[in-house]
């Protein structure tokens, strides 16, 4: 079902062997980030949200996504922001992201809008600074430049890492901790 | 296809089923262990080592061949009876079993590397002592392969009457769909043109149709070869190892005696083909011969029905016999005759009990569960749009629908089903090796091994089952001196036992040993670090403790168990299943292992509420009923708890749980409680809104939600709205955790 979707948009991201790279610009938070485009299955609409208890609250829920339940990521609490109100604009993009031991899993992120996708040169992507983005830097794979802008383009398998955010659902969400939930009511 | 390819398709169905036929070959082995005259076994351990040998040689597993062709010599004496079977033999030949699997195992898995050098030394001794079986007795040793693989049990070949044919004589009977399954008949001749010269090979076109019904990819023919060869007749024979089972095979040698063309007449599969043309295709008669009995059978017309050799009556043609015609004219000997006859009652015979099973790939059984899975989805979700619309006719043609889906769903699963004997009957054999070992007396007994569980759950549980019946060996039961010492019967009973309860299968694993001994665990608890010296713990944890990482409670690590991982990993290994293990022990009494585990993984009956915004599946063999809670709460005002029927059940707000409710939001008035059982236990579980049920696709949250507990899974609702199924057991479990007095889910004051 969906391998016959997302095929084509993996071989059109190809040419990368020229040493360009393909992105997927969007908007969060007035800031423009990329993702490099082979991580990236397809890109729906908001909405259909189911929460799942005890979760941290970065993790919006779980949508069904032609019958696999995929877990959807607020990017913006994931960078310990405010995110913006959802609008019409809001989309879901669906990313691949490594689970260890060579397989992978889908996530959705939340986004404020999607733009377009970006072709750089090697040369067109900077080191990342060891300080001074607005987000955790082990979050950016690099710096794209566009038109003399200066963009985050995300390393997604760390935003997303799957040990990390496993780690935090377990310390946030067990029911042992109802004694004091029900204390506090 | 090219040979290479087919060399590969041929090792990759050898490796599948060299598994299956060493374990036969060890139930085998187990079961001489009590009737050690049984003539039908030995014969059954010798066919097993042979097509094991056989199929090996052809595919070149030279190691296995060598090694085999000693056991299975070794073999050939015990159905001889020229060897005796007895305990050390027995033992003997159990280690070589072994030794057969891990030469396959080498030969699959590094094919190109020498033998492991430990796998050589043990090889090598194995040999020694499966030689000095074969020197033993004086008598030359001579190689007697069985006339035919299905009857190996050849009864003594008397007729003087030789049959005037210079050339090895084999007969091959292929299945029909053999070319399906990739084995062409071209191969194998070719493959015989290196062990001797092929004289003359005549096709038998008796089954073949009428040219418009013909398949092209089914096999009608029959073969009858002549071959000119100085070879031996097992080297003939090797040629045909790969279809084993999957044809007839017969070979007869130059100059061959009546008796055994007559063994071969018995067996062929030809059910209409007359008499006469089996005996002149096997060559026992002319042709000339054969016409004349034909002659003279078309003149009369008898009915008859002849008695098949003393069993059941077998209608035969209306014909007099035509073996009866050839005997009058003396044209052929008259026990030919009789075989060929009786031949033909028995092909009818067996073609009822052949082909009950068929082997399918797990992966499209897989396939198969998870098309069913979107199925029952979709199927719901039609019926809720058909409720929506309000018309009748529709409305009860989705619920017949509903129904359909329903009971393909159940038939599905059952596919994957299988009975937890079979695992079961391998620990017979740790048991027996592992008491020898030890010392110890050790009678297991197995019961309800018909119970039925997924196949993937049977695979995963083995191994920490195996672990468990280590353990009770090693730790749990004593010595024999000590157990008559103590008044108990010197021979220490294992029991091992299946069965189903409330959605769950589960598995008991009990021992009559020495049972846990509260203090030596709390005192290595305490070694260890895993609790403090002044934790108070109640019975029911300290016997929990033996699960924690790192805690092994014997002294001494023997090869057997006491690494300190075994029970953490039985743990974890159970865990992963949605399982759960727990244990009952008193001291000098026994131990008792407890497994629970679901009893699918894929679709499960699910009852669905409401909780604030969201719904919950729960799973519907765990819910008793539902009742509302403003009616009973009046005369328990003071604690979460009820008064069920007399009996004190403890509640808990899902709402609370799952923090459904945003802060500083009114709670909703909930009045509904739904009763779940889970070991034994009461407990329930307050919701805004009952559902109803809800037929439940499992699927997998995924390595994100891992660590999350209490939810097991997620579901598809009819409308495409994502549910969590809520894991009971683990809920429950996690809320007693949090109070370490807790003896069961109490009220939460």
């Amino acid at each position: 079902m969906s391998a016959a979707t997302q095929q084509p948009l993996l071989q059109d991201a190809a040419p990368e062997s020229a040493g360009r790279q393909q992105f997927l610009t969007f908007g969060l938070n007035d800031e423009v980030y990329g993702i490099g485009i082979l991580h990236i299955h397809e890109i729906i609409e908001y909405g259909n949200l189911t929460v799942v208890p005890l979760m941290p609250d970065f993790i919006s829920g779980v949508i069904n996504l032609r019958g696999n339940v995929v877990p959807v990521i607020n990017l913006a609490r994931r960078f310990d922001q405010q995110p913006r109100e959802i609008n019409k604009r809001s989309s879901i993009i669906i990313v691949e992201i490594e689970t260890g031991d060579d397989s992978f899993a889908e996530a959705g992120i939340i986004v404020d809008n999607v733009n377009e996708v970006i072709d750089l040169g090697a040369d067109e992507i900077a080191p990342v600074p060891t300080f001074g983005t607005r987000i955790r830097t082990d979050f950016i794979q690099g710096m794209g430049r566009v038109n003399d802008q200066l963009m985050i383009l995300l390393d997604i398998n760390h935003v997303l890492a799957i040990s990390e955010i496993s780690a935090i659902v377990e310390f946030n969400g067990s029911p042992g901790d109802l004694r004091e939930r029900t204390a506090e009511k | 296809m090219s040979d290479d390819a087919f060399l590969a398709e041929v090792r990759q169905v050898f490796n599948e089923e060299s598994k299956e036929l060493l374990e036969d070959f060890e139930a085998v082995l187990l079961k001489l262990e009590d009737e050690a005259d049984s003539e039908e076994l030995i014969n059954e351990l010798f066919r097993t080592v042979h097509t094991i040998k056989g199929s090996s040689g052809i595919i070149g597993y030279d190691d296995v061949v060598a090694f085999t062709h000693i056991a299975e010599s070794v073999m050939g004496r015990l159905r001889d009876k020229e060897l005796a079977l007895d305990e050390t033999l027995l033992s003997l030949l159990l280690d070589s079993c072994d030794q057969t699997r891990d030469l396959i195992r080498q030969a699959v898995e590094a094919p190109d590397e020498p033998l492991a050098e430990d796998l050589a030394r043990n090889g090598a001794g194995l040999v020694e002592r499966l030689k000095h079986y074969l020197d033993e007795a004086p008598t030359a040793l001579a190689e007697q392969p069985a006339v035919s693989l299905e009857r190996p049990a050849t009864p003594a070949v008397e007729s003087d009457g030789i049959v005037a044919n210079d050339y090895w004589h084999i007969s091959l009977r292929m299945q029909p769909d053999a070319l399906q399954h990739g084995l062409d008949p071209i191969y194998f001749f070719n493959y015989l043109a290196t062990v001797g010269r092929v004289v003359k090979l005549s096709l038998l076109p008796a089954e073949l149709p009428p040219f418009a019904e013909m398949q092209p990819e089914t096999l009608y023919l029959g073969f009858e070869i002549d071959l000119e060869s100085s070879a031996d007749k097992e080297a003939i024979s090797s040629v045909f190892d790969f279809m084993r089972g999957e044809c007839t095979l017969h070979i007869l040698p130059p100059r061959g005696k009546i008796a055994e063309y007559m063994l071969m007449i018995n067996a062929l599969p030809e059910e209409n083909m007359a008499i006469g043309e089996i005996l002149v295709a096997s060559g026992a008669l002319t042709e000339d011969e054969l016409a004349e009995a034909l002659a003279m059978q078309q003149g009369q017309t008898v009915t008859e029905t002849v008695d098949d050799g003393g069993t059941e009556p077998v209608e035969v043609e209306a014909r007099p016999q035509l073996g009866e015609v050839l005997v009058d004219n003396g044209v052929a000997d008259s026990s030919v005759i009789e075989a060929a006859a009786q031949k033909q009652g028995r092909v009818r015979q067996a073609k009822q009990a052949e082909q009950q099973a068929v082997r399918v790939n797990s992966e499209k059984l897989g396939d198969l569960i998870n098309l069913v899975g979107e199925l029952v989805i979709s199927s719901a979700h039609t019926e809720l749009r058909a409720r929506q619309t309000e018309q009748k006719a529709l409305i009860e043609t989705t619920e017949h629908l509903i129904r359909l889906v329903e009971e393909i769903r159940d038939v599905t699963l059952s596919l994957r089903m299988v009975q937890i004997g079979d695992t079961f009957n391998r620990y017979k054999r740790v048991v027996r090796d592992t008491s020898k070992e030890l010392g110890k007396k050790i009678d297991l007994r197995i019961s309800g091994g018909d119970t039925e569980l997924d196949k993937t759950v049977v695979e995963r549980i083995s191994d920490p089952l195996m672990h468990l019946i280590r353990n009770a060996l090693d730790h749990g039961v004593e010595t024999p001196e000590q157990r008559v010492a103590q008044g108990k019967p010197e021979t220490a009973t294992v029991s091992l036992e299946a069965y189903h309860d409330s959605g769950s299968i589960v598995i008991e694993l009990a021992d009559d040993g020495k049972g846990l001994n509260p203090d030596v665990l709390i005192a290595k608890a305490i070694d260890n670090g895993i609790i403090t010296a002044n934790q108070q713990l109640g019975l029911g944890e300290i016997h929990r403790l033996i699960f924690a990482p790192g805690f092994s409670t014997a002294t001494e690590v023997t090869s057997i168990s006491g690494r300190g991982v075994g029970m953490d990993v039985v743990n974890r290994n159970i865990d992963a299943l949605r399982g759960q293990i727990s244990v009952e022990s008193e001291l000098g009494v026994g131990t008792r292992f407890i497994i629970r585990l679901p009893l699918t993984l894929a679709i499960i009956d699910g009852f669905q509420v409401q909780v604030g915004n969201s719904s919950y599946v729960i799973p519907l063999d765990l819910v008793d009923e539902c009742i509302e809670l403003d009616s009973m709460r009046s005369a328990t005002q003071s604690g979460e708890y009820i008064d069920l029927r007399g009996e004190v059940m403890p509640y808990l707000h899902l709402a609370d749980v799952f923090s459904e409710i945003a802060p500083g939001e009114q709670p909703k008035p909930r009045n509904n409680i739904v009763v779940v059982h889970y070991a034994g236990q009461k407990t329930g579980l307050v919701v805004d809104e009952l559902l109803g049920e809800h037929q439940t696709v499992i699927k997998p949250l995924g390595p994100v939600f891992k660590n999350l507990k209490g939810i097991s899974g997620a579901t598809i609702l009819g409308g495409g709205e994502v549910a969590m199924i809520i894991d009971v057991p683990a809920l429950i479990n996690q809320i007693t955790a949090v109070n370490p007095n807790c003896r069961g889910p109490n009220p939460l004051t």
